[in-house]
């Protein structure tokens, strides 16, 4: 069964080493998105400061939807996807290999990115580490909820723009949990209370979702 | 007779013909009825004054689209369950009213908003909260609207909805978790209700009245679907020959 698990993860993030083009896209588009505020707001360094926790959470979840529509559509296409479902091991398991293999090529790259993002929006240190630990324990949710709406949208014309639809929704709370949590760091207030109700979201997410996206998955390929 | 007789698509479609014209009577009266009392006989609120009349829309349109998404779970979990044709077609009919109310909610709250609060939109949790389930309806009916496949795009779009059901809850108690600007509920079955009673009858009238269209577009929109779906069988051959 674990041996599943890292062959599934193992194969997923080889793949992502050996075609670095694609894997650095939303990398630089999480860079991107984050360094426009600025330009449309303006330099300010109070009013940068107020909003550079939400810009990078919010560009976060850009970049992770980007990449996710491709996170089965890839293998489904060439057939492996169905090879794999056809196993002797459970699909949920095959579901959560793939959601932690997507966390690990885009998600923790975010995390090295984000402070160096944060800086750029004058925020300080305790704030910054803040950023860093609220994405650590959210950027899981994302790839684990985003997981569902990639197998519910397995293969439709259009799946890019359908899966922003069915799954920001889902996001709002590690969104405001996650930014809240920095926003705790920065006014004093402490950000405790965010980041245990983000850690229950992601034990919930950790919990639920690898099932319900086996069974999206099935639902899509029968 | 049993009652599964009527979960076949043929005879269900029949049942939906005869009750649809009750439920849109009897909707059309308890609006008549209600909107009457809404605005000619509930009294001037001493504090809200006449901007108050709002919730007689308000509140029975936010009742209406957190229950009309429950209920829409509740079929998908049964079609998802036992697979049962008619499910996925009562999710799929309930959709576009459900959004429709959840619409109405938050226009008619931004409304009441802007000479109460003085702001058409503050961003507090039940708002938001409703916001999210305006997404969600858009999310399920863009989904189910984006599979051809008939069997896949019910099955997908019940996942959708199952998984999105966990936001009604949330905007439910969203007035007594968090402290927000939107006040509690005014009307408890438990205790007696903050308001005059001639207000409280109008309003429930308003939200039967909720009901009743909410059933009667629905039945509407399910007897259309199952045509569609349906037009290869036997009975629709013989049912359009009939009326063409």
């Amino acid at each position: 069964m674990l041996k599943f698990l890292f062959t599934v993860i193992r194969r997923d993030v080889l793949l992502a080493a050996r075609r670095r083009g694609d894997w650095l896209t939303a990398q630089f588009f999480f860079v991107m998105v984050v360094s426009l505020f600025p330009l449309g707001i303006g330099p300010e360094p109070a009013m940068l400061r107020a909003i550079g926790s939400g810009v990078v959470w919010v560009a976060a979840l850009l970049a992770c939807l980007l990449s996710l529509s491709r996170l089965f559509a890839d293998d489904f296409r060439d057939g492996s996807l169905e090879q794999m479902l056809i196993t002797p091991y459970p699909i949920a398991l095959l579901a959560l290999g793939k959601a932690i293999a997507h966390w690990i090529i885009n998600g923790i790259p975010l995390l090295l990115i984000a402070p160096v993002l944060g800086i750029q929006f004058n925020l300080p240190a305790a704030a910054l580490w803040m950023l860093v630990l609220s994405l650590a324990i959210g950027t899981p949710i994302l790839s684990l909820l985003g997981s569902i709406g990639a197998a519910l949208t397995l293969g439709l014309r259009g799946g890019g723009v359908l899966i922003t639809l069915l799954i920001l929704p889902l996001y709002v709370p590690a969104l405001i949990f996650g930014a809240g949590a920095v926003d705790g760091a920065l006014s004093g207030t402490g950000s405790e209370a965010h980041l245990s109700l983000l850690g229950a979201f992601l034990m919930l997410a950790l919990l639920l979702s690898p099932w319900v996206s086996a069974l999206a998955l099935k639902i899509s390929v029968e | 007779m049993n009652l599964y007789y009527y979960a076949s698509p043929a005879t269900f479609y029949h049942l939906a013909g005869r009750l649809i014209p009750w439920f849109a009577a009897l909707a059309f009266v308890l609006t008549g009825v209600g909107l009457y009392i809404a605005f000619f006989v509930a009294p001037t609120d001493f504090q809200q004054g006449e901007g108050y009349r709002i919730i007689f829309i308000h509140v029975p349109a936010a009742w209406m689209s957190m229950f009309i998404y429950v209920v829409m779970a509740f079929w998908s979990a049964i079609g998802l369950a036992w697979n049962t044709r008619l499910s996925f077609i009562m999710a799929r009919a309930l959709a576009p009213t459900g959004a429709m109310f959840t619409f109405v909610a938050l226009w008619t709250g931004a409304f009441w908003g802007k000479p109460m609060w003085g702001a058409w939109w503050v961003w507090d949790a039940r708002l938001t909260s409703e916001l999210i389930l305006l997404f969600l309806y858009v999310g399920f009916m863009a989904l189910t609207a984006a599979i051809d496949d008939t069997r896949r795009s019910d099955r997908a779009g019940a996942l959708l909805n199952l998984v999105g059901v966990i936001n009604v809850p949330i905007i439910y108690f969203s007035v007594k978790w968090w402290n927000t600007l939107h006040q509690g509920s005014s009307v408890s079955l438990t205790r007696a209700p903050s308001m005059a009673h001639i207000m409280l009858w109008g309003m429930l009238i308003l939200a039967l009245a909720a009901w009743m269209y909410a059933i009667a577009s629905a039945l509407y929109r399910a007897r259309t679907l199952i045509l569609a779906r349906e037009r290869q069988t036997e009975w629709v051959r013989n049912l359009v020959g009939q009326s063409a």
